[in-house]
């Protein structure tokens, strides 16, 4: 880890003017739990720390108004996790919440971290860049891809994104309010195609600093395929939102693309149709279609098949979550 | 006189009791100092820069950037690899030693190394590529195959997987009037600095190792390796201490790898499940050293055989032993391939083990065990043929694994010195690998000498002390109990010839026990243990006992060979391919338990460390550029506490088992969950997953 | 520890909190040198530290020990390397193995993706200060008697961890018990133990009314 300056400002404006507006120079701390492994890898090695642990930022507010739910980008996602109204109204987010399955993750980790992490690719945490290219060719593509994406892995990218909540908040139909703007979560996530470039439409010097929810009464639910009980990522990872007699629907995938993946031809299967079964069969199926896996990741497409299908039956209350 | 040999079962007062260990509190409070926790004044950190090519060769290193930084007080670079090549990625170049991490950590970045890269190969799955082949042939294989009723073919494959010691290897050095003191994490005490000495130049005599505790080794510890090297050398030309552990990412790559195991296997039966042929050819990878792999088919001698083993070179780091070596690899390759030949069969698993284990060395121990697994994993009740018929996703099932081991304690010396106020202590130039070894020595000398655990006084981990073996291989503890009982009779019996006169004269009358000596016949004329002490006047008594393997062996004091049996009872979910462990039983043979606590913890550590490597480990290399892509406990997986299932252990006791001695227990249990959950995957969804571990992306292959 | 002892004060909680009071007022979580920061900020432009050495306080089983470091020291490694607090187990310096475990104002932490810094302010709890050899609690207790521990390199962090989820949520089932365990793992395979160590722990404390 490269030595670096360390800030922590009591307010927004203060923080946003100790970034530097080039990616790498300097780095927002949120809670941690990915910076400081990145600056260990020396995957990053800013001048500049900017620490954002004393701007507050860590609420869940409802306005029942506005009919929003809003959650500050520094609320730790253990607190995510075990917040009642977020459990009554938005369960895909409590489930990809607590599915970290570390307490410790859930106590320091944060809204805001989970949305702007690292992607976790082997090559990138190698060292290797974040496209992984090597004499013009694709390490990933030539190696081992077990994790990697099946949908939007056309180009350079073929990571997949990190976040878990993501997926759950496009579904939810979630804004993104940073310090200069608002971002709908669906356009929040970007895919990088030069090394210079990051995962999210954010600005170096942009801060994520809220996430707004709508109270919009969809059923919702998120699946993820996991293999060990404790800490680990998941293999595949869907998140649904409905109305109760099909319509509105939105079936988003995560941890198969370099961003979450919205699954359109699936949702289309649940608008207009009472959940049945064989509706979330019908979905499922849909939601793999397109998929273009690499050497060694075709298994994700079943997964996405299974993960959207319990999704959708988890939501409509047809099976005990999983 | 009393006698040395191992107490009958009704005059036991601490022998095969459960008792807790006794470093326990030191351990659960975090008291327990590690190597790397070993701070001392004046203390420099080392770091070391690894190769980051798999194969190049280095023009030059230069350190001298290095060397100048303020904070730096020692760097040392591979002068033997100029002009020569790295051999594979984390293979250490140079090093430096700081007054703190970060800026050994800083100095690391600024020593240059010119590298020609070379072609390499990380390759270990391409029998192609494999060299020296060792065969084996016995009976008249291709007859018997001619002859068989069924035969089957199969692939079956194991990876390489790393040790993953948490506490990672290295070593704390300082070199104060000539003489090295050495702090290591190690299981190999007492011969730790064998061959240090032309290296730093420092005399053999005048190396003092410290090894209170360690933090895991299971196999990868003996020696003082590289680092132990350039931390000595850097201690000695900087006179300060130097605290060297190898990084995470290192101790992964270079520090601990378990040979890969491929086969392709030919099994011939009778119609009545007899086994009669066995056709098989193994290759794999021992990185860039040579590959050492035992013979297979593995427990079952089956009569007629054709066997090759051969070895990939590969540009990885190189192998190590591995708690039972060989076993579970070629235990998880025979155990599938007759399975599938019972499915083949359309037979019952047990009824198809039972049928053959007169192909085994000890089928009455097999046999018993076999029915005391299956009742207690609810045999009769959950067992089905191969492929679940039931509705539903999920599909469960059972699958057996058969192991053998050796465990015949190792050569080893104690000393037990018996002072005159009454205080005891027992010294062994071992270590405690987390086996529980003090408390293993404290119970047996405390049961010799008729004292609670409490009074004796369990020195361990010194070289100074009388030398004893390394731990591997299930030795240590039947080397270390024998040279303590004999070593504590010894000196009891020197007590007992100076209280007799108090007792009526006749030492071989007396007895300890309970605190006091006294006569056999006439408890009641007895003398309290400090009274007896006291009678020494101001001499103390201090005896050595020897543990000779042939010699301990035929009195019956530790004996070597074991068998074993484990079920496992998995559901597998046909839509995820996530293989779910419901529950395992593993029942275990090991002659005389000297502490029922601890060795119920070791047959569950290597049912869960087993378990472990069926479900989640492998260590995964990039071809391009020759790296572990999975050097980091992230996506190097042990399993959790809510991954492993329902676990129940029996011990096989009684006086049958007992008469033998005591038998090491670290090795037989780690070998069978591989074979184990790999036939109840099998016996779950009805098709075999051919390679571990049983991740689901293998399972949903398999299924497709 | 060489230089180090110099540098790092080692007082009693009682008076240099009392100072810590005086010096930097009494609102907020944040005190010492993030307060002062942000009184200076308030005024002119914010406050930025280091990339060298910047005397830290940092408030350890309730004892206040003011350092020197850089930003960059984490607090694992300021622990085990400025305060020879070395229960605290540094395995895969990543966050994913827990042996690094500490509480952070009660909650459970990896030291070892937290800067020293950043736990200013904040009542760290390491396994030293939970219990000692001759006056451990409930959970390490239970952890000897089950014998949840083999080499024992994994076992302060579990410890941590496990009296945290108890502390928690004293009526915790064996399988909420072990998702507090969930962000830890053992090499040796000591789970069997920790399951029974987890269930007597519990019950005994709920006796006692905490570990």
């Amino acid at each position: 880890m490269k030595a670096f300056e360390y800030a922590a400002p009591s307010t927004i404006e203060s923080a946003v003017s100790l970034l530097g507006d080039q990616w790498g120079e300097t780095e927002i701390l949120a809670g941690g739990t990915d910076l400081i492994t990145s600056l260990k890898q020396g995957i990053t090695a800013p001048d500049r720390v900017v620490s954002l642990k004393h701007l507050g930022l860590n609420d869940i507010t409802v306005d029942e108004d506005k009919g929003t739910v809003t959650i500050g980008a520094m609320t730790p996602m253990g607190a995510l996790a075990s917040d009642n109204t977020i459990a009554r109204h938005f369960p895909a987010l409590a489930k990809a919440a607590s599915n970290l399955g570390s307490p410790q993750m859930l106590s320091t980790g944060t809204v805001g971290g989970d949305l702007c992490q690292r992607p976790r690719c082997w090559y990138y945490r190698n060292g290797m860049g974040l496209l992984a290219q090597k004499d013009g060719k694709s390490l990933v593509e030539a190696g081992d891809n077990r994790y990697h994406a099946i949908f939007g892995n056309g180009g350079k990218a073929k990571f997949v994104s990190a976040s878990s909540l993501g997926p759950a908040l496009i579904a939810l139909g979630a804004t993104i309010a940073t310090s200069s703007r608002r971002i709908p979560a669906s356009e929040f996530f970007a895919t990088p195609k030069s090394e210079s470039e990051r995962e999210t439409v954010l600005k170096p010097n942009e801060i994520a600093t809220a996430i707004e929810v709508p109270l919009s009464g969809l059923k919702n639910a998120t699946y993820e395929v996991r293999h060990r009980r404790g800490l680990d990522w998941p293999y595949a990872t869907a998140s649904v939102a409905f109305q109760a007699n099909g319509g509105k629907a939105q079936v988003v995938l995560g941890h198969v693309a370099p961003t979450p993946w919205v699954a359109s031809q699936a949702a289309a299967v649940l608008n207009g149709a009472a959940v049945s079964s064989e509706i979330a069969a019908k979905c499922g199926a849909a939601a793999s279609q397109g998929a273009a896996p690499l050497s060694k990741n075709g298994y994700k497409t079943k997964m996405v098949e299974t993960a959207v299908k319990r999704a959708v039956l988890i939501a409509a209350g047809l099976q005990a979550e999983g | 006189m009393a006698s040395a040999s191992w107490p009958e079962k009704g005059n036991r007062s601490l022998i095969g009791k459960r008792i807790s260990r006794l470093d326990g509190p030191a351990k659960s409070t975090g008291r327990a100092q590690y190597a790397y926790d070993v701070n001392l004044p004046g203390m420099l950190w080392a770091r070391v820069l690894p190769s980051p090519y798999a194969r190049a060769e280095v023009k030059s290193i230069d350190a001298s950037a290095a060397a100048a930084m303020p904070g730096v007080h020692a760097t040392w670079v591979d002068e033997d690899l100029i002009n020569d090549e790295v051999r594979y990625v984390g293979q250490i170049v140079a090093a430096v030693a700081a007054e703190s991490e970060e800026i050994a950590t800083d100095a690391l970045a600024k020593i240059a190394v010119s590298y020609t890269p070379l072609d390499h190969q990380v390759d270990d799955n391409n029998p192609a590529l494999a060299r020296r082949p060792s065969d084996k042939e016995e009976g008249d294989l291709a007859k018997a195959l001619d002859e068989a009723d069924v035969v089957v073919e199969g692939n079956y494959s194991c990876p390489v997987i790393t040790h993953c010691c948490l506490e990672p290897h290295g070593q704390v050095a300082e070199v104060r009037d000539g003489e090295l003191f050495l702090w290591p994490s190690t299981q190999n005490v007492s011969r730790y600095a064998d061959r240090l000495d032309d290296a730093v130049g420092i005399a053999r005599s005048k190396m003092h190792v410290d090894c209170q505790y360690m933090g895991g080794g299971f196999g990868s510890k003996f020696g003082h390796d590289k680092w132990g090297i350039i931390g000595s050398i850097m201690a000695k030309e900087t006179g300060r201490p130097v605290k060297l552990m190898l990084e995470r990412d290192l101790e992964l790559a270079i520090a601990g790898n378990r040979p890969s195991a491929h086969a392709k296997i030919k099994v011939g039966t009778k119609s009545d499940g007899t086994v009669t042929a066995f056709e098989g050819e193994l290759w794999g990878t021992g990185g860039s050293g040579g590959y050492s792999m035992r013979a297979f088919p593995y427990v079952f001698n089956v009569p007629n055989l054709k066997t090759t083993i051969k070895g990939i070179r590969t540009n990885r780091g190189g192998q190590r032993a591995w708690r039972a070596p060989s076993h579970p690899q070629t235990c998880f390759l025979t155990m599938s391939a007759l399975e599938d030949a019972a499915a083949a069969l359309k037979m019952d698993q047990v009824e198809f083990y039972k049928k053959n284990l007169g192909l085994t060395d000890r089928p009455d121990v097999y046999a018993e065990q076999l029915d005391i697994a299956t009742k207690l994993i609810g045999y009769d009740r959950k067992s089905h043929l191969r492929g679940d018929a039931s509705p539903g996703p999920v599909k469960r099932g059972l699958g057996f694994g058969l192991h053998t081991w050796g465990g015949l304690g190792h050569g080893s010396e104690c000393e037990v010195t018996i002072n005159p106020d009454g205080s005891v202590s027992a010294s062994i130039g071992t270590q405690d690998l987390g086996t529980g070894a003090r408390t293993l020595i404290a119970i047996v000398a405390g049961e010799t000498l008729g004292l609670p655990l409490e009074a004796i006084e369990a020195r361990i981990g010194k070289n100074s002390y009388p030398a004893s073996g390394a731990s591997g291989g299930s030795t240590t503890t039947g080397g270390i109990a024998t040279s303590t009982r004999l070593a504590s009779t010894a000196a009891l019996n020197e007590l007992l010839a100076v209280v007799a006169p108090r007792l009526g004269g006749n030492a071989d009358a007396l007895e300890a026990k309970e605190g006091v000596i006294r006569e056999i016949n006439h408890p009641n004329n007895a003398i309290a243990w400090a009274d007896a002490c006291a009678l020494l006047g101001t001499n103390a008594i201090t005896k050595r006992g020897v543990n000779n393997r042939t010699e301990a062996k035929e009195q019956g004091f530790i004996d070597e060979g074991v068998g074993g049996v484990q079920i496992a009872d998995v559901s597998v979910d046909t839509e995820t391919g996530v293989v779910t462990l419901n529950k395992m039983v593993a029942v275990q043979d090991c002659g005389l338990i000297l502490d029922m606590k601890t060795a119920e913890s070791q047959v569950m550590g290597g049912l869960i460390m087993g378990i472990t490597f069926a479900l989640f480990e492998e260590a995964l290399y990039d071809p391009t550029t020759g790296r572990m892509l999975n050097a980091d406990m992230e996506f190097y997986r042990l399993a959790g506490i809510s991954d492993v299932g329902d676990l129940k252990v029996h011990m096989m006791t009684g006086e049958k088992y007992e008469k033998r001695g005591v038998i090491g227990l670290g090795e037989p249990p780690v070998i069978s969950p591989g074979a184990a959950l790999s036939n109840a995957v099998a016996n779950a969804i009805g098709v075999r997953v051919p390679e571990l571990p049983l991740t689901p992306e293998r399972v949903l292959a398999a299924l497709a | 520890m060489s230089e180090e002892p110099t540098s790092s004060q080692v007082s009693d909680s009682g008076l240099s909190r009392r100072g810590f009071l005086k010096g930097f007022g009494v609102s907020g979580a944040a005190t010492g040198l993030i307060a002062e920061a942000h009184a200076q900020e308030a005024e002119s432009a914010p406050k930025v530290h280091g990339p060298g050495e910047i005397p830290v306080t940092l408030s350890i089983n309730g004892k206040n020990h003011r350092i020197n470091l850089e930003p960059r020291v984490t607090l694992l490694d300021a622990l085990r390397n400025r305060l020879d607090l070395t229960g605290s187990k540094k395995v895969c310096d990543r966050g994913t193995c827990g042996a690094c475990t500490v509480l952070v104002d009660g909650d459970p932490a990896y030291a070892c993706s937290m800067l020293a810094i950043e736990a200013e302010g904040r009542e760290i709890t390491t396994i030293e200060g939970l219990g000692t050899p001759d006056q451990m609690n409930a959970v390490q207790e239970a952890f000897v008697e089950n014998d949840a521990q083999q080499c024992g390199f994994c076992t302060p962090g579990f410890v941590v961890a496990c009296t945290a989820v108890l502390n928690q949520n004293p009526d915790a089932t064996l399988e909420e018990a072990q998702g507090g365990c969930g962000g830890n793992l053992c090499r040796c395979g000591t789970y069997a133990g920790m399951n029974q160590a987890l269930l007597d722990a519990a019950k005994s404390m709920k006796m006692k009314g905490g570990a």
